[in-house]
């Protein structure tokens, strides 16, 4: 065990980027589906909310994997609950100061990371049995992957939503009908439950192209 | 007291915790394979929902909140404490938690059986949490606000559940494609509800 690892050597490369396919924390472990779905109507809320989820749950993780023996097996959770809520309050303060406007609109969502399961999960799951270093590759990587799904809805919406992507105009004005064009936009994604019918939608792509995770 | 029952009205149906903001999803998911049990969690929530959030709107209040502390003296009245709220919010809920996870294996061991890890998670549920948050969002005016909001939320939680633990109850026995079983349908089938629900405040497409 004393044979030194190299930064990027297979195994932690394999921590960084597994989140993002066969172990992807929303669609194939469902953990964080809680707070953050409804800051996907546009792109831009859903980036800063994907990168704010990566740095907490890396950073919450590197912490916790330096604790981890110092902390009690009986009051982890609370210990736990207030190293990401300490990174939680640094962010929500970052934003107000750097980015007003958003941090408006993400509104509650930002002070939902706390309770976003993935982070909880992640610090119970590996960071408390591992070294630093693998733990906050394992933090990130699992943020990152969250947030991929994250941008990835929030584009499908705000593209089919409202015609725009980042605010800028993908569908031009003249195809719309009461320009005298053919093209309206759909009223349904800007509305919550389409959200939900999306997430279905991935899982069932992505587990026709993983079989081994059918039947679970 | 209209105001009261409008508060209480609009957050069971039109803001509901999992049909309009997808909060509590993580247990929501897990236990609405069963009826049973979904009530039972259902309950719990309420019950940690209505004590918690009333609680927190107080220490925001009197504590927390800019020019709180002027009831101690002059010089406390400047002091704001709000960035503090997040820590506070989720440390009234963890110790409720823990008093309510203590009461039922005392009292109900055989709830405590069905509800296994998920009592213990509903510290990190995100729908108890949320409840605290909007309330500070909101800026309810007074406490019987923020009682008639609470116990709304609550409600709406356990009626979402249930109805879609009713609904998967029975669909265990119909014929889906093999990669959209389990999950895939759930989130569907959930989805097909909270538009139900959105028709409360009427669509627009």
């Amino acid at each position: 065990m004393n044979q030194k690892e190299s930064l990027f050597s297979s195994k932690n490369l394999k921590l960084l980027t597994a989140p993002f396919n066969e172990s992807n924390p929303v669609i194939v472990m469902v953990l964080g589906i809680c707070s953050v779905l409804a800051v996907t109507v546009k792109l831009q809320p859903a980036i800063v909310m994907g990168l704010s989820v990566t740095i907490v749950c890396g950073f919450s993780c590197l912490i916790i994997s330096l604790l981890r023996n110092t902390i009690p097996n009986r009051i982890r959770i609370i210990v736990q609950l207030v190293v990401v809520a300490t990174f939680v309050i640094l962010i929500d303060q970052v934003l107000k100061a750097f980015a007003y406007q958003t941090s408006k609109q993400l509104s509650v969502f930002v002070g939902l990371i706390i309770t976003n399961c993935i982070i909880m999960g992640r610090i119970e799951a590996f960071a408390l049995g591992n070294k630093p270093l693998p733990a906050f590759l394992d933090g990130i990587g699992s943020g990152a992957g969250y947030g991929a799904i994250l941008v990835t809805i929030a584009f499908i919406r705000e593209l089919f939503g409202s015609g725009t992507l980042l605010n800028v105009r993908i569908v031009p004005e003249s195809w719309y009908i009461q320009n005298g064009g053919f093209y309206a936009n759909n009223g349904l994604m800007i509305y919550p439950p389409m959200v939900l019918i999306l997430i279905g939608l991935f899982i069932w792509i992505h587990r026709s192209f993983n079989k081994n995770l059918i039947g679970k | 007291m209209e105001n009261y029952i409008s508060i209480f009205i609009k957050s069971i149906f039109i803001d509901n915790m999992i049909f309009a903001y997808f909060l509590g999803m993580c247990s929501f998911l897990a236990v609405s394979k069963n009826v049973k049990v979904a009530i039972g969690l259902g309950i719990a929530v309420i019950f940690i929902t209505l004590i918690t959030a009333p609680v927190n709107y107080l220490i925001t209040k009197y504590l927390l909140s800019e020019g709180a502390l002027s009831w101690l003296g002059e010089s406390y009245a400047s002091i704001d404490l709000s960035f503090l709220s997040f820590i506070v919010y989720i440390a009234v809920v963890a110790w409720l938690t823990q008093v309510v996870e203590m009461t039922v294996e005392r009292y109900l061991p055989e709830l405590y059986q069905q509800l296994g890890i998920f009592l213990p998670l509903l510290a990190v549920n995100c729908a108890i949490m949320g409840a605290s948050l909007f309330m500070q969002e909101r800026d309810y005016s007074n406490v019987g606000e923020v009682v008639a909001f609470s116990l709304g939320s609550g409600i709406g939680w356990l009626l979402a559940v249930v109805g879609v633990a009713a609904i998967r109850e029975k669909l265990a026995y119909s014929n889906i494609p093999a990669p959209l079983r389990g999950l895939g349908i759930t989130f569907i089938v959930t989805g097909l509800m909270a538009i139900a629900f959105m028709s409360f405040m009427g669509i627009t497409v």
